[in-house]
């Protein structure tokens, strides 16, 4: 232990500690911005490049960055001496004479970690005019607007893709004021490993890396009067959309969700909840089918894109072990263009269907060519919770004061089963919860797993069903999936099903997301309010949700039948490795 | 611009025997990058693919190392390569116009290497031969005391021993 004092307090800290953990100790607030520490994903960005954290040692009367410099017994730190505080505003002001003037038409307006530190520490002039960098802005990818310019190098998007994700499509690239982060030989994100997860974009403190945009689009579907625009929102979106409306996080604001949508003017609003349920009808029935007829195991779940792009890009010989089947969105998509269009007797052309995701990958998603049918897509729009939040704004709706209104029937029930495919492990109990009851014909038991849920990166356990041990896992963070799938081709481990997540706490840490700041107990609080919806369902096993079953029974005939395979599988294919 | 494996097979293969040699993990970066920008005489996009297989780091890890140091070049270099002295001794004694002369004959900027791929223009800071200023070097042949006529003289010498290995 140490101990040193702080604008005059005492403080004892731990060995190893810097000068801004002691301060956090006590509650003294010295600002940061390149660096980032997140203890549970085990993320850690502190390269002392911004120097936006100065403060004072008192007794040198030196002026040094608080984020990475150790304490030493008996130190004297000022956070408030006048060299600290102008030294800070300059380290902005600095910063600020390469960045572009242009927050009233950012993406991150409000929302930006640079915007809020200059006003904070009180920039109220450019001081420092100079070269500016001039980047061409990378539009490339159906996910992810890259904008150079607006880079401060903080460098916290290469060590979440690089360590966190493992994935490595961004790196610093060049130096001096040359240098920016990008991609290797300049290529765009369409062109690299990227998985577009968008874990760079969800921790950038600037506009510098943002997702694309699709809410202009949006906005004319829904002018066009020959257009049946249908709209289905993920399990996730409905803990988190609050939070941007003031609402405490973990707010479950369904009911209002659903009225907003509808005074939007979407046709009908539906629920991803539902084609969830779908979901585990047609994974637990290929699994069982493996399981049986001495098929492939693992099975590993394909519902996110982040993760299905990066097997197809760094696995190629584990392509053959994902399920086929498609992710809830999809299926979604093609069932409305179906089955729905044929119940309400409409064109599938004249349907548009919009998905509201938690998420930025499954905008790439819903270009993937095989997702369409003769050119018409599954999905034609994705709009992330952020992007709902700015249509919400724009339209001039309360949000708060808006009642509480019920999804559309025919594709707008769902389980309890459905509602936890937004959380890390509830993809894996949704399936097992019904293959259970497919196995032993036991209807009465929900399986619940409680060991599968929250942060760790891979968590195991293993049930008995009918007299057979199975072994299962649940990863979320695409390095934590290098891991096991490392250990799985080794042949030093065995399961029986793998739930895979990219993002850390699975969709509703998603990259559409509210932004966490770093902050994981937002995290867990909209997990905690998906496993309340879940508890407090009356229906909780996927295949009992009445209007799954009458789907089926109408159109789709047996789970992984004929029918199920044209509509609700696909398959996987290599991607370069660059 | 892509690698012309034909051409350079033998270099590949021998590049990807020496890679066999260096340990995994970063700090093989720059050694790798220093055996292809010998061997290649630039940095290739699809060795760099090789080496982050074998070295087990990112492809992107490598090209930020790549363009951090300015002894690697991620572009083919012309078979000639005139690097003119811009060094404070240099400069006063006219490196600035030697150097548009250049480029004028050329039809080239610094930093640029001809379509035909046979020039490379670049600049340099001093490289000690301060008492030769203005000094330009050719494939790391230095010619002193430059005056702007000899440049026509050197680039037809260079035209006239093109068989001749200056390397
Ligand atoms: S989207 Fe994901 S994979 Fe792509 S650069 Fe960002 S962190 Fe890396
Ligand atoms: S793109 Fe964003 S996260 Fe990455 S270095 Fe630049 S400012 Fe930081
Ligand atoms: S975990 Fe969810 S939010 Fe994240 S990439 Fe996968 S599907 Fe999208
Ligand atoms: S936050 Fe300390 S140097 Fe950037």
């Amino acid at each position: 232990m140490k101990r040193l004092r702080i604008n005059g307090h005492e403080v004892t800290v731990k060995d190893d500690a810097t000068i801004l953990d002691a301060a956090r100790q006590i509650n003294i607030d010295i600002p940061t911005l390149c660096h980032l520490k997140i203890e549970e994903i085990g993320y850690d960005n502190k390269p002392g490049s911004c120097r936006v954290c100065i403060v004072e040692n008192a007794d040198t009367g030196r002026l040094v960055p608080a984020c990475v410099t150790p304490v030493e017994e008996g130190m004297n730190i000022n956070t408030e001496s006048i060299q600290a505080v102008r030294a800070r505003r300059t380290n902005v002001e600095l910063l600020l004479s390469d960045h572009p003037n242009a927050c009233l038409t950012c993406a991150k307006n409000t929302k930006c970690d640079l915007q809020k530190l200059a006003h904070d520490l009180g920039v109220r002039e450019m001081k420092y005019g100079g070269e500016q960098s001039d980047y061409s802005i990378d539009k490339g990818s159906k996910s992810i607007v890259r904008d150079a310019n607006k880079c401060i190098l903080c460098n916290r998007c290469e060590t979440m893709c690089t360590e966190v994700q493992t994935v490595g499509a961004l790196s610093m690239v060049g130096r001096g004021f040359e240098s920016y982060v990008g991609s290797a030989y300049h290529l765009p994100m369409n062109d690299t490993t990227c998985t577009f997860c968008g874990q760079c974009l969800s921790i950038c403190p600037t506009g510098a890396l943002t997702e694309e945009d699709n809410t202009e689009e949006l906005w004319e579907y829904l002018a066009d009067p020959k257009k049946f625009v249908i709209v289905q929102t993920a399990p996730a979106v409905r803990v988190a959309l609050g939070e941007e409306f003031g609402l405490p996080a973990g707010t479950d604001v369904t009911g209002k969700m659903v009225s907003a949508l509808r005074v939007m003017g979407f046709d009908r609003v539906f629920d991803t909840n539902y084609a969830a349920d779908l979901t585990i009808m047609e994974e637990a029935s290929e699994f069982i089918d493996r399981v049986e007829n001495d098929g492939k195991l693992p099975i590993l779940t394909s519902c996110c894109p982040g993760w299905v792009r990066f097997f197809e890009t760094q696995f190629h010989d584990m392509l053959d072990i994902p399920s086929s089947a498609k992710s809830p969105h999809e299926m979604f998509g093609a069932v409305a263009k179906t089955y729905l269009a044929k119940q309400m007797d409409i064109d599938p052309k004249d349907i548009v269907c919009v998905s509201i995701m938690p998420c930025v990958a499954k905008k790439y998603e819903a270009s993937r060519m095989e997702l369409s049918v003769d050119g018409n897509p599954d999905v034609d729009l994705v709009i992330t919770t952020r992007e709902l939040a700015r249509l919400i704004k724009e339209s001039g709706i309360h949000f708060t004061h808006l009642p509480e209104e019920y999804f559309d029937n025919l594709m707008g029930e769902s389980t309890g089963a459905g509602a936890i495919f937004g959380a890390t492990g509830g993809v894996i109990e949704a399936t097992l919860r019904t293959a259970h009851s497919w196995l032993t014909g036991d209807d009465l038991t929900v399986v619940e797993f409680r060991e599968l849920q929250g942060f760790t990166g891979v968590k195991e356990t293993s049930v008995d069903i009918a007299g057979r041990e199975f072994k299962i896992a649940v990863c979320n963070g695409l390095g934590n999936t290098r891991k096991v799938l490392e250990a799985l081709r080794d042949g030093d481990v065995y399961y029986d099903a793998i739930e895979v997540m990219a993002c850390p706490g699975g969709c509703i840490g998603g990259a559409g997301q509210p932004y966490h700041h770093g902050d994981m107990s937002i995290l867990t609080k909209r997990t905690e309010t998906i496993h309340k919806i879940d508890r407090q369902s009356e229906i909780r096993l996927s295949h009992e949700n009445p209007m799954i079953k009458k789907l089926y029974a109408e159109f789709l005939g047996e789970p992984y039948g004929e029918k199920a395979h044209e509509l609700l599988h696909t398959y996987h294919k290599a991607k370069p490795t660059r | 611009m892509n690698l012309d494996f034909e051409k350079n097979a033998e270099q590949v293969a021998s590049y990807l025997v020496f890679l066999k040699t260096l340990e995994p993990g970063t700090g093989s970066i720059i050694p790798a990058l220093q055996d292809m920008q010998s061997r290649f005489g630039y940095i290739p996009m699809e060795m760099v693919q090789e080496t982050a297989e074998a070295l087990k780091v990112f492809s992107s890890q490598i090209y930020g190392v790549a363009t951090f140091y300015a002894q690697f070049s991620m572009e083919p270099k012309g078979k000639w390569r005139f690097d003119v002295c811009l060094g404070t001794a240099c400069y006063v004694k006219g490196a600035g116009d030697i150097l548009k002369k250049l480029e004028d004959i050329l039809q080239i900027k610094s930093g640029e290497t001809s379509a035909d791929g046979l020039y490379t223009i670049e600049s340099c800071r001093c490289i000690g031969a301060c008492g030769l200023a203005p000094v330009m070097t050719v494939n790391g042949k230095v010619y002193g005391k430059v005056k702007e006529d000899d440049i026509e003289l050197i680039i037809a010498s260079l035209k006239e021993d093109e068989d001749d290995n200056v390397e």
